[in-house]
């Protein structure tokens, strides 16, 4: 039934596109310097790659600077209400599986408001890529601390700084059993460029953390992690199957810090790398495997992050897992039950009604 | 037992109210339910109210715990589940306390006397045996020992005493079904088929109904056997219908008129749970059910497969109404096709939830912020759920808007025989989807404007997968037509009057007075008063006396004619299951002084209810 009423198109070959026919005629309206433009950027010169048909590609978001986003892209778009876009999205992504289905969110619409929702979609793996624009802050409602600002921040409405802990978007999600977790950051084009081609191609939900700058409310929250100077020992890189390694290399080039299992904790720590007393060598780093089957040590690894001001933070793909998606499940039982009659609907309707008890009067 | 040497006596009667009452575990909505099944089987009309209290299982024997079914049988048409029960089976003392009172004077009370013993009595708070004193005088007390002689059935079945005790609800469904002459097969078949595989179960519960049906039979109660002929009925085929069933089902039908695969997101909530348990039930149907985490992504998730293409449909009762406004605002904004049901209880909070109560009018009229006006529409029978589910997914869909339909807790529950449609004449309302342009820009280009009206006033629905059609919708204000961002102040008034103008264009049909356009009093109902309203009004006009009655599904927009109708009548009552909803709109739309009845105590109206404050409007006229 659902086939019939289907629009053409996804049959045959994408026609080729380029970054304009991703761009809508709207007027993109971010503050200056705003890190939304490089990601929007990105996407679009991404879009083009992976051979996916703008009218079978939707865009959700909530409410925010972040969800302003579907605006700009021609594409099938909805701005929708606060923190309700994973809803809305499992809604789209269950009803039809012919399209690519992604979520554009920020700290507050997705933790604060959407907390429970965002849970939600990342437990059932429903098919859709979350895209969660971190600037630390409410960036629309003009600077209130947001659910991933760092304990004792000032703002409007702590003026004596906020006594809230705050959330680790990753652990949060990997606690969740996401299959797909990563975090990225707006100023690296190619890693923000990777990263988002290896969540549109993911099976399920992934979630891709972007660190995103706000020169308005939260200016310079990433400084640590994006300055020439402080950055090598501030990223700590996660590449499946590299052991994880960081820091300004040393004069051989071989890197100065590492991340290793800690038998103190059971979890994982950065320990010094190279010869000499107190460092280990580097066969004796954690290797990354982004595909372990057991969050755990993702998990341990997302804790590497700074909780306050952001002095080091793992990047990169901490999770990528195979796990059925609630959508090809919910489908599969629809088609099951399809398959159980050839009765055309009608019959099927009148055996539903006249099914239970009747009797017949004369 | 001895066997009466004469055939037991019977008396013919119009119709019969039993009351079934017993603790929470004793299963007395089973019984009911398949008492009921026998009746409808027996050709008799009727109508069911299950009573049951908000614990899965209270304190057993206590007051709270009491768990009650009533069936309304009768030789005629019939509108409701009956004013005061004439039979009342108690189970324990609890449930004889707990509803004794409202039984007709004179009726009959069979209680359980097994189970009068001192400590069920204390919990019932009775400081005495009410079957050894004088509190059941007025009434006439049949004693049957159910639990022993249920154990007596039982004993060579091999079935342990404890075991045998729980089947004497079947007792009392056997000596119920004597007393009545229901059949006796189609509760057996009954219980052969919902037991099957547990051989010891079914034995024991066939021979407790039939240690019941023979205790009616032989000389204890020979006197007693009552007959209730069939009911005079139009021709066709029947089944005896909730009305969650009835919608449910309504929504499945709703999908093969429009032609769209249905969407179901639902967080469970009682009485609308069922609903979502029936349609998950039926994914042959193309019907996607989704249990939500709550009825925030519930609402939400319906509105995102309607963006889709499906028919977008979410359940829920009075708490999860609130929870799901500001995403209904947005649908209203949106302009997309949703169905909203809500299965009214008692409130505010979770007040009664097991209770009925019809206070959510104003909040589905007017309950979300900013202007959103939306099309409201309500059930009046259990069966017309069936038809009023149609008649939203209809609106729905073809106007592009959300629309509540309200049911209550009485409606969802309580059943009726339903003459069932012929599917071939249920009126099909395809749906057409957006496919091309359908605007041309200043440079000569053909683009697409989702906001560009047809002559319903609704937009297209274009849905992701049609090339060409890529379009931006949100919930910010948007320019009619082109749909894009407008934060201009003249804008958005015209887009509020043209919300408001294609809601109020809808078309509905005209108020219908049933009963005496010339009388003075007009009663105006909505919604599940129709029965008790309708029984009243028959009554009195039976009477000799004068009184109309209007029932409106519509609610929102109203019938075209109904402020010509309210003007033609001096007095107009208003019944409700709340402290005056409709009536307020009605004042206000129509500069009527119209006046409230109301009822809120958890239990819909009853027709006698009705008649006494009707009566009493009419004026003595002897
Ligand atoms: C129900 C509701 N509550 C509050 C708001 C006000 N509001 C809009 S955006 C926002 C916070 C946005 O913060 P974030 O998600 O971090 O997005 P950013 O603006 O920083 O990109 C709030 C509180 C709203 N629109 N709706
Ligand atoms: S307030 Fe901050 S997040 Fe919002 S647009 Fe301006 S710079 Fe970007
Ligand atoms: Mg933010």
């Amino acid at each position: 039934m659902t086939d019939t009423l289907l629009p053409e198109g996804g049959s045959g070959d994408v026609p080729p596109t380029t970054r304009a026919d991703w761009q809508s005629d709207q007027e993109v309206r971010w503050c200056p310097g705003c890190g939304d433009y490089s990601i929007l950027t990105a996407l679009q010169l991404l879009m083009p790659d992976p051979g996916v048909r703008r009218e079978k590609t939707v865009f959700v978001s909530g409410i925010g600077c972040a969800a302003r986003f579907p605006y700009y892209m021609d594409t099938y778009g909805m701005h929708s209400i606060h923190g309700r876009a994973p809803s809305i999205a499992t809604g789209i992504a269950t009803a039809r599986e012919d399209l690519s289905v992604w979520v554009v969110t920020g700290d507050g619409d997705a933790l604060s408001i959407g907390g429970n929702h965002l849970i939600h979609a990342l437990r059932r793996n429903v098919n859709m890529t979350i895209l969660l624009f971190n600037n630390r802050i409410y960036g629309l409602t003009k600077g209130q601390y947001s659910p991933t600002s760092e304990a004792g921040k000032v703002t409007k409405s702590t003026p004596m700084g906020s006594v809230d802990h705050p959330f680790n978007p990753v652990s949060l999600a990997l606690g969740a059993e996401a299959s797909f977790v990563a975090r990225t950051i707006d100023s690296d084009r190619k890693h923000l460029t990777e990263v988002l081609a290896a969540a549109a191609a993911h099976r399920g939900t992934s979630l891709v953390e972007i660190y995103q700058n706000c020169p308005i409310f939260n200016d310079g929250a990433f400084d640590a992690i994006k300055d020439r100077d402080t950055k090598a020992d501030a990223i700590i890189p996660l590449v499946h199957g590299e052991p994880i390694t960081f820091g300004v290399p040393a004069e051989d080039g071989r890197a100065t810090k590492g991340v290793a299992h800690d038998p103190a904790t059971g979890g994982v720590r950065v320990v010094e790398v190279g010869d000499g007393e107190g460092r280990l060598a580097e066969s004796e780093l954690l290797v990354h495997d982004a595909h372990n089957p057991d969050p755990s040590v993702a998990f341990a690894i997302s804790r590497l992050t700074d909780a306050g001001y952001l002095h080091t933070s793992p990047i990169g793909i901490f999770r990528q897992v195979e796990r059925a998606t609630y959508d090809d499940e919910a489908r599969a039982q629809l088609a099951t039950a399809g398959a159980s009659s050839d009765a055309d609907p009608a019959e099927r309707l009148s055996a539903l009604i006249t099914g239970a008890d009747t009797w017949t009067v004369v | 037992m001895s066997t009466p040497d004469t055939a037991p006596e019977t008396v013919q009667v119009p119709e019969v109210t039993v009351l079934f009452a017993g603790d929470s575990g004793d299963g007395m909505q089973l019984t009911g339910s398949q008492f009921t099944l026998a009746t409808a089987l027996a050709r008799n009309d009727l109508a069911t109210l299950p009573d049951f209290p908000a614990e899965i299982r209270a304190p057993a024997g206590t007051l709270a715990g009491v768990s009650a079914f009533q069936v309304h049988i009768s030789d005629h048409d019939i509108f409701t589940p009956g004013d005061a029960p004439h039979v009342l089976v108690a189970m324990n003392p609890a449930a004889l306390r707990a509803e004794l009172a409202t039984l007709v004077d004179g009726g009959t009370v069979i209680v359980n006397a097994d189970t009068f013993v001192e400590r069920n009595l204390a919990k019932a708070g009775y400081d005495h045996d009410p079957l050894e004193g004088d509190d059941l005088d007025a009434y006439r007390l049949i004693r049957a020992p159910m639990t022993s002689l249920t154990k007596e059935a039982c004993k060579e079945l091999g079935v342990k005493p404890r075991d045998a005790e729980r089947s004497k609800n079947f007792f009392a469904l056997g000596l119920l079904s004597w007393m009545y002459s229901r059949p006796i097969e189609p509760t057996i078949e009954w219980i052969e088929a919902k037991f099957k595989g547990r051989d010891l179960i079914i034995a024991a519960n066939k021979a407790a109904f039939n240690a019941g049906h023979a205790y009616g039979e032989t000389a204890e109660l020979s006197d007693h056997q009552v007959i209730v002929r069939p009911a005079e009925m139009p021709a066709g085929t029947y089944t005896n219908i909730n009305g969650n069933t009835a919608l449910a089902w309504g929504l499945v039908a709703a999908g093969q008129l429009s032609g769209l695969p249905i969407f179901l997101g639902s967080y469970p909530i009682t009485p609308a749970s069922d609903i979502l348990h029936e349609l998950s039930r039926h994914k042959e149907f193309g019907v996607t059910t989704f249990q939500a985490e709550d009825e925030i992504a519930a609402v939400g998730s319906a509105l995102g497969a309607a963006y889709g293409g499906h028919l977008g449909v979410t359940t829920t009762s009075g708490p999860g109404m609130a929870l799901k406004a500001e995403t209904i605002g947005l649908a209203v904004s949106l302009e997309l096709p949703l169905v909203i049901v809500n299965i009214q209880r008692g409130g505010p909070s979770t007040g009664l939830p097991t209770k009925t109560e019809a206070a959510d009018l104003m909040m589905a009229m007017y309950g979300r912020h900013g202007e959103s006006p939306m099309p409201v529409i309500a059930a009046k029978t259990p069966a017309d759920c069936f038809d009023q589910a149609i008649e939203a997914a209809r609106i729905a869909t073809q106007y592009r808007t959300p629309v509540i339909l309200l049911s209550d807790g009485y409606l969802g529950n309580s059943s009726e025989p339903w003459l069932l449609p012929d599917v071939d004449d249920l009126e099909p309302f395809p749906v057409e989807f957006a496919s091309g342009f359908n605007q041309v820009d200043e440079e000569g280009n053909e683009i697409f404007w989702p906001y560009l009206r047809d002559e319903k006033m609704a937009r297209p629905w274009a849905i992701p997968g049609t090339p060409d059609l890529m379009h931006r919708i949100g919930g910010l204000e948007k320019e009619d037509g082109s749909g894009n961002v407008s934060y201009d102040g003249a804008n958005h008034a015209h887009m509020i009057a043209v919300r408001a103008e294609r809601i109020a264009r809808i078309p509905v049909p005209d108020a219908e007075v049933c009963g005496d356009s010339d009388a003075d009093v007009l009663v105006v109902g909505w919604g599940s008063t129709w029965g008790a309203i309708a029984a009243a009004v028959r009554r009195i006009r039976n009477g000799g006396r004068k009184v109309a009655h209007v029932h409106l599904t519509h609610l929102n927009p109203m019938p075209a004619n109904l402020g010509e109708v309210l003007s033609g009548f001096s007095t107009v009552l208003v019944p409700e299951m709340n402290l005056g909803q409709l009536v307020r709109i009605l004042r206000d739309e129509y500069l009527v002084d119209a006046r409230p009845v109301n009822k809120v105590t958890g239990q819909p109206f009853t027709p006698a209810e009705l008649q006494q404050v009707i009566l009493s409007e009419l004026g003595d006229d002897t």
